[in-house]
């Protein structure tokens, strides 16, 4: 198996020789001093965890000439779930997961009272729609470039899971702010899970939390949304974005390597 | 691929990789530059549409259509399009377990060594065919009308009856269909097929006092139309007449 190079520092970003004519021993600048701090910072961690070797893999491996925009298509999805995340912590300060009486009222509360509410949960709501429609963009560049082949097969499948999650994350979300739209969606919902063979009825008295919608069936998807699919798609994502910089970005189709200059044979 | 040919692509993906740029700040500044307009996207949507907060969920309510979010549309359509019977567990479950299991599977039956999308006409089609598809559902399920209409005429036995029976089975029927029934049941080319039984012969299958008694004390999650809370006795009847004559 051929194994790539190391990764090389970027000459910029090497540590460069004072510039002629400035002598060793005068008095440091303000800027200098400082930069010393951050360097003896950086170091005080680096000899502690070492992680400056995975930092410099990460960031200054190479990505292959002829890359284009869809190639950002991953990132946007991901930029895009931070601020789901960031949106929905937001929104969890003010929310109560109580069928009750409490959801609805909570979900009104930050509609109309709370400063910037509506606008931070209007981003949270149209961040899936987005985030739905990236996850579809990045899977289709990946599936017309050929890139889910050989070295990347699981990565692929690791992206496949990502897209589960987010329906997930859709399917959970759309009940809890508990208006008439997304109570009777979720009751359709879990009822066509429930005619599905051999595992639909158990999914679907999980998902309610019993044979009937009732006050449990609000909490478990508030529990489910909030938990347990977001930290799975935050693991799911570390090993993805680690499986991309381990395999490299693709190359797109179309592009042929040219052997280095020196390497070619001269042609008579 | 064999060995042959993962070896080929490895060296001629690690000659194309040694000509590129670095990932910092090269892809990096692209790839910010993209955020940057997610979020701007994403902010102009919030400020543009806002977020609409319906009326609070109500358990007896029996005029509420169901919708998902519009990206489950074309799951929703495939309910409406796969239409017999026996065939709804295979719409609702069946073809989107197969789509994912499909899904998954992709680079274990497309070995391949070809990438290029037009060296690879099948893969290449058959993901514009799907494509279309979901988006033709996702159209079909944006413009599909609430289920609030029925078009059944009278049948000759209730034409038989003369003219009150007639006016009855009419009145049943429009009750029946602003009742939003058929958003679980299939009535005739009406309404969905689904989570409820279909109601096509129903007059054949159940007498109407039984008829009577379900709408009264339903199976869950069928609300109750019956009662106090439910409608008044002369649209109850009527709906018990409607759906008794139909065989």
């Amino acid at each position: 198996m051929p194994k790539l190079p190391a990764v090389p520092i970027p000459p910029r970003f090497l540590p460069q020789p004072p510039p002629p004519g400035t002598q060793r021993g005068r008095p440091r600048t303000p800027l200098e001093k400082g930069a010393e701090a951050g360097k003896s910072a950086v170091d005080w961690i680096d000899e502690r965890t070492s992680l400056s070797g995975g930092v410099r893999w990460a960031l200054f491996r190479k990505v292959p000439k002829g890359t284009n925009w869809f190639y950002t298509l991953g990132s946007a999805t991901m930029i895009a779930f931070l601020n789901q995340a960031v949106t929905g912590v937001f929104l969890a300060m003010y929310y109560r997961p109580d069928a009750g009486g409490g959801a609805y009222e909570s979900v009104r509360y930050i509609t109309n009272d709370v400063f910037l509410g509506q606008f931070v949960r209007g981003m949270h709501k149209w961040g899936s729609s987005v985030m739905v429609i990236l996850v579809f963009l990045h899977m289709g560049r990946t599936f017309f470039f050929g890139a889910y082949k050989y070295p990347r097969e699981l990565n692929w499948v690791i992206g496949v899971v990502l897209l589960i999650l987010t329906m997930t994350m859709s399917f959970t979300g759309y009940l809890l702010p508990f208006d008439q739209r997304s109570y009777w969606a979720t009751i359709v919902g879990v009822n066509i899970n429930g005619t599905g063979p051999l595992l639909g009825p158990y999914l679907s008295d999980f998902l309610r939390g019993g044979p009937e919608f009732s006050a449990t069936t609000l909490s478990r998807f508030y529990s489910i949304h909030m938990l347990l699919v977001p930290g799975a798609i935050a693991a799911m994502i570390g090993a993805h974005l680690y499986l991309v910089a381990k395999l490299g970005t693709t190359a797109p189709p179309w592009l042929r390597a040219k052997p280095e200059p020196e390497l070619v044979e001269e042609q008579l | 691929m064999n060995q042959r040919e993962k070896e080929e692509y490895l060296r001629e993906y690690s000659i194309l990789k040694s000509q590129g740029k670095p990932f910092f700040p090269y892809a990096v500044a692209k790839d910010g530059l993209m955020g940057c307009l997610v979020i701007a996207i994403i902010i102009a949507l919030s400020i543009v549409l806002g977020a609409e907060l319906g009326p609070k969920a109500n358990a007896a309510t029996t005029t509420y259509t169901p919708r998902p979010e519009w990206y489950f549309f074309f799951l929703f359509e495939l309910l409406r399009v796969i239409k017999p019977p026996n065939f709804v567990g295979l719409a609702t479950i069946g073809v989107p377990t197969l789509a994912m299991i499909l899904l998954f599977l992709l680079p274990f039956y497309d070995r391949g060594p070809e990438r290029h999308p037009l060296r690879r006409p099948v893969a290449t089609l058959t993901g514009i065919f799907v494509i279309c598809a979901m988006a033709y559902l996702t159209y079909l399920g944006a413009n599909a009308g609430p289920p609030t209409e029925n078009d059944i005429p009278a049948p000759a036995a209730v034409l038989a009856q003369g003219k009150p029976a007639v006016s009855e089975f009419y009145l049943g029927r429009s009750v029946v269909a602003q009742s939003g029934c058929e958003a679980c049941h299939l009535i005739g080319s009406n309404g969905n097929n689904g989570p409820g039984p279909e109601l096509t012969k129903i007059g054949d299958r159940i007498p109407p006092q039984a008829i009577a008694r379900t709408l009264v004390n339903p199976t869950e999650p069928m609300p109750s139309y019956g009662g106090s809370g439910g409608l008044p006795a002369k649209q109850f009847s009527a709906v018990v007449a409607f759906l008794s004559d139909l065989k």
